[in-house]
């Protein structure tokens, strides 16, 4: 019955409690080594899942067992997030050229959802890209159309994009293409728009924000094409990202220095082409007049980072996080072809003066692809600026670089985090640990107001719901028991 | 009575610190009632029956806690919600501003197992439903686990108990209370000498108990391995037993083992003799409540908890201990000599269930039959279990004892209100009562204890009788409540004190046995006098 040595009388006992702390007197008193675990029901609480959980742990002794199985396959993905090589090699002049048979479909931020349940803001972006692409003549008439079914929507996620905010892509507009170097694999996402409060991605539809679309079809996107194809091999976001978390950046609600440095770049090559002067100014001027305007890079390098490592069977690792301002959903590498869903959250932090959470919409956006890359919130610690918005002190910032670590299964080197002495930032959100450990992924955003059109209203953190998490391990149980 | 509710989310605690909290806030705000519980199914259904419940607190988790306050005054509700949620953030690590943000303690096995020395052994004493799924994680991660929650699933002991033997490693429980391993007390423990006796058991204070007499008779422990009381039924088949023994015959230090047992089930005694028999090394062997069994070859069997810690201290070839049997004898006939004739019942108030039933077999030997809540058969269960109905031994660490409130080792309200509602029964020719010592009981039981004893005697003997109150102390000399103390103290109060819990038993035994032919020696000799 018995493998070898009787291992529990041959070792120094050191005890791990968890529960009723009288019951460690003894194991206190005879000077043993004791740590108490501030233990509470994983995840939402339910013991049947508790009980799957502990049927997806690895054992080092046992490499058959589902547990060591999905440690393995994780390991591949971390091993593929890690050399991942994001460059940006192009845009695409009109989304409709990567997607030829896209016909009259809007891409959205977060996980699936049809146009009845959808927000304020996004209801507005829609309209206003129906308006855009003249699908429809007045905002009444776009809304009809919508609501006829007239409309095929989509998430960005599943064609390889993300969007900010509302994330709305529609088949004119143009979007930055990311390549990943070591895998191949491309990902998307649109231009940020200037103007504040008058934009798409927090629902606007006024004709100034249909101007700002058409301006950034007419002048930026062939502008910026004609600067990437002068950068030799495209321009390297991985280097470029890494010294902006050194400047201070987190590269999600923070992007100050890694627009500079893409303004830097993006100059040599423009001052270098035959573009007119007018044309190159009026990029730069977009460029530089909005300190996030870095932040579709971004994503898009985390979504080609992220989407590499999607598709490992058995793995438990989080491959996107997204909002669609009614729920969030989450990808994992193992469980292709799902989204685990749970209701969205309103952001906590600072209200810009004269609104409140009243006005809040709960929490929108694809951008939380950068926390599932092992960005934003995760590498708070790079951007003390940034938790003004919580409220906190740049101990705060610290605190939760170092509690994400508890949630995920390694360290990216190439992403450090000077003020915790140089370790690589937390990456790889492991559903499993985000459950054990009743921890909910922190992720960095700003706020929309919930009316279409009104646009950012504050910025904070908010936390991925539980549910996500805990369905995913119940589906991962279920598969694995296959 | 006004009733206000509401709940703190997502912040677990257990229920020992929630029962502090309540106590606090009783003290500090002279609120009547004071319930703080998680948010679980069954606790809901607890509250329900309590008439507590309300729609505020239908969407509490389990990850929640709910308070409920109640008082006539309803001005006092609110001070008290204040209280408690002041208790329940007073206990948060504290990070001040400006100060390095404290690494918060880990919250799970694996961040456990990551700041620990070598983890090797999981203590788990969280609820039932979900002990067995953190059992499974420390087995994973190499350790060996002590799961003193009960209320597991019978096939998630089955499912841990598998993995356990598999990876070589030993599940202590569900539903084990007490454990030394390599010296190190766990659980509900006594502090006892180091020595050559390895104990392997499925009760909790009957593995006390042995270990407290084998110290008393100057011998001492190797290893105390606990199995939990499910273990040596047919559907776990007596893994950890056999494990345990396996584990005891290979270690050096232990030259006796003994094992301390209710009768396991037919297929899995016969397994666990086989075992024994096997193992190369004197073995005594205790199915309390078995049938009567003979000892052969290395096999040593008893059927008290006293006479297997004697039986194994002579096999360690210390010295043969001592017999309290005289002591006894002479007990039974003076506490006799001052009770009335209509004094004729034991009543046996227990914390140990082992107790409980060991007296309840010694009382049946001598044909003494007593009623119970935890009876020897069915046929003998309490009807009411306030009420005790001619001999009666409770178990009061119990389920229908302990909902919602601490073990009786560590609480001895309800053991001393009923202490003192025997004592006013004229029928009561004496009460036993049970004080275990040791790690994680109550750190002054006599202290509480004594002055009940001392009341109980002064109503009886206001009402013309004396009510023997016999006490046994499991616990020792080196017990953070030293044995010697408590004894003292309650000698001094006018409780009778024997030396052990089989000695107690039978104390009592002998008591009933000679009222009762008392009884029936005047009834002769009114007989007799009748037809003079």
């Amino acid at each position: 019955m018995m493998n070898g040595a009787p291992f529990a009388l041959q070792a120094k006992t050191s005890v791990i409690s968890l529960g009723a702390a009288d019951l460690d007197r003894g194991v206190e008193s005879s000077g043993a080594p004791l740590v108490r675990l501030q233990w509470r029901p994983v995840g939402d609480g339910s013991p049947e899942v508790a009980w799957s959980l502990a049927q997806l742990v690895g054992d080092a002794g046992n490499a058959d067992c589902l547990g060591s199985r999905i440690d393995r396959a994780n390991a591949e993905v971390l091993e593929r997030i890690l050399t991942a090589q994001p460059v940006w090699v192009d845009v695409a002049a009109h989304a409709s050229e990567i997607w030829p048979d896209m016909g009259r479909t809007l891409l959205h931020a977060g996980p699936p959802i049809a146009w009845n349940d959808m927000c304020g803001p996004m209801k507005g972006a829609v309209v206003g890209a129906i308006l855009y692409e003249n699908w429809a003549a007045t905002p009444d008439e776009a809304e009809q159309l919508a609501a006829s079914g007239g409309i095929r929507f989509a998430p960005c996620h599943e064609f390889g994009a993300v969007g900010p905010m509302t994330g709305i892509v529609s088949p004119s507009m143009p979007l930055f293409v990311v390549e990943n170097k070591t895998t191949g694999n491309r990902a998307y996402a649109p231009m940020m728009e200037s103007g504040g409060a008058k934009t798409l991605r927090f629902g606007a539809f006024a004709a100034e924000v249909i101007e700002g679309l058409k301006l950034i079809e007419n002048v930026l996107a062939p502008c910026l094409k004609a600067a990437v194809a002068g950068i030799d091999g495209g321009l390297p976001l991985k280097p470029l990202m890494s010294q902006s978390l050194h400047m201070g950046d987190d590269v999600h609600n923070r992007n100050t220095a890694a627009t500079l440095l893409l303004y830097r770049a993006v100059t040599e090559a423009l001052l270098k082409s035959s573009i007119s002067r007018d044309v190159v100014h009026e990029t730069l001027r977009t460029i530089g007049a909005d300190d996030m305007f870095f932040l579709s890079l971004s994503m898009a390098a985390c979504k080609a980072t992220m989407d590499a490592a999607h598709g490992v069977p058995f793995s438990s690792i989080v491959t996107a996080m997204a909002r669609n301002g009614v729920n969030v959903g989450i990808r994992v590498s193992g469980l292709d072809g799902q989204w685990f869903v749970g209701p969205a959250d309103i952001p906590i932090g600072l209200f810009l003066p004269g609104f409140s959470e009243a006005d809040a919409n709960p929490d929108i956006g694809d951008s939380a692809i950068t926390e599932t890359a092992g960005l934003g919130a995760f590498a708070m610690a790079a951007a003390p600026a940034m938790v003004q918005f919580v409220g906190g002190t740049p101990q705060d910032a610290l605190r939760y670089s170092r509690e994400m670590a508890h949630v995920t299964v390694g360290r990216n080197p190439g992403f450090t985090l000077p003020m915790l002495d140089f370790i690589g930032a937390p990456v790889g959100i492991d559903i499993r640990k985000v459950v054990d450990e009743s921890m909910r992924p922190v992720i960095n955003t700003a706020t929309a107001h919930k009316e279409p059109g009104k646009g950012i209203i504050g910025a904070g953190v908010v936390q991925a719901p539980m549910k996500c998490f805990v369905d995913a391990v119940g589906a991962l149980a279920t598969i694995a028991a296959r | 009575m006004a009733i206000q509710s509401s709940i703190r989310a997502n912040l677990y605690k257990d229920s020992v610190s929630l029962m502090r909290i309540s106590q606090v806030t009783v003290a500090r705000t002279g609120v009547q009632r004071v319930t703080l519980l998680m948010g679980t199914r069954s606790n809901k259904e607890f509250l329900q029956q309590a008439g507590l419940m309300n729609p505020a607190l239908e969407g509490a988790k389990p990850g929640d806690i709910m308070i409920v306050v109640a008082d006539d005054a309803p001005e006092k509700l609110a001070a008290a919600e204040r209280e408690i949620h002041s208790l329940i953030v007073g206990e948060e690590p504290k990070g001040g501003a400006g100060e390095p943000a404290a690494e918060a303690p880990p919250r799970s096995i694996s961040g456990g197992v990551a700041i620990a020395d070598h983890a090797d052994l999981a203590l788990i004493s969280v609820p039932g439903p979900y002990a067995a799924a953190e059992a499974l994680k420390a087995l994973r991660q190499g350790l060996n686990v002590l799961l003193f929650s009960d209320n597991v699933p019978i096939e998630q002991e089955q499912a841990i108990k598998r993995v356990a033997a598999q990876k070589g490693l030993l599940v202590m429980g569900p539903d084990c209370g007490t454990a030394i391993i390599n010296g190190v007390p766990l659980g509900f423990a006594n502090v006892v000498r180091r020595g050559v006796i390895g104990l392997v058991g499925a009760s909790g204070t009957g593995l006390q108990e042995v270990m407290c007499q084998v110290h008393r008779h100057g011998q001492g422990i190797s290893q105390a391995i606990g199995t939990g009381s499910h273990d040596v039924s047919s559907e776990v088949g007596g893994i950890t037993m056999l494990q345990g023994l396996e584990l005891l015959a290979a270690d050096p230090q232990t030259k006796v083992v003994a094992i301390v047992s209710k009768p396991p089930a037919r297929d899995v005694q016969k397994h666990v003799i086989e075992r024994a028999i096997a193992i190369g090394k004197p073995v005594v062997i205790c199915f309390l409540g078995g049938e009567p069994a003979a000892s052969a070859g290395n096999i040593h069997r008893t059927s008290s908890l006293e006479e297997t810690a004697r039986q194994a201290v002579a096999l360690a070839g210390a010295r043969q201990p001592g017999s309290d049997d005289q002591a006894i004898e002479q007990l039974a006939t003076r506490i006799c000599a001052a009770l009335a004739p209509s004094q004729r019942y034991l009543r046996g108030l227990y914390s140990g269930g082992t107790f409980c039933s060991e007296a309840q077999t010694i009382w049946q030997a001598a044909g003494i039959r007593a009623r119970s809540n935890a009876p020897l058969a069915a046929a003998d269960r309490l009807a009411d279990v306030e009420e005790s109905h001619g001999h009666t031994a409770i178990d009061l660490g119990s389920d229908e004892f302990t909902v919602g409130r601490p073990h009786p080792m560590i609480d001895y309200g309800v053991r001393i209100e009923r202490l003192l509602k025997e004592a006013d029964d004229p029928t009561v020719a004496c009460i036993v009562l049970d004080v275990v010592l040791g790690h994680g009981s109550h750190p002054n039981p006599a202290e509480i204890l004594a002055p009940a004893v001392r009341r109980a005697k002064a109503a009886a003997r206001a009402q013309g009788r004396e009510v023997p109150v016999i006490c046994f102390v499991c616990g020792t000399d080196s017990d953070p409540q030293p044995v010697g103390t408590q004894k003292a103290m309650l000698v001094e109060a006018g409780a009778e004190i024997v030396g052990s819990s089989t000695g107690a038993a039978l104390a009592a035994q002998a008591i009933a046995s000679r009222m009762a032919a008392d009884d029936s020696g005047t009834g002769r000799r009114a007989m007799q006098g009748g037809e003079r």
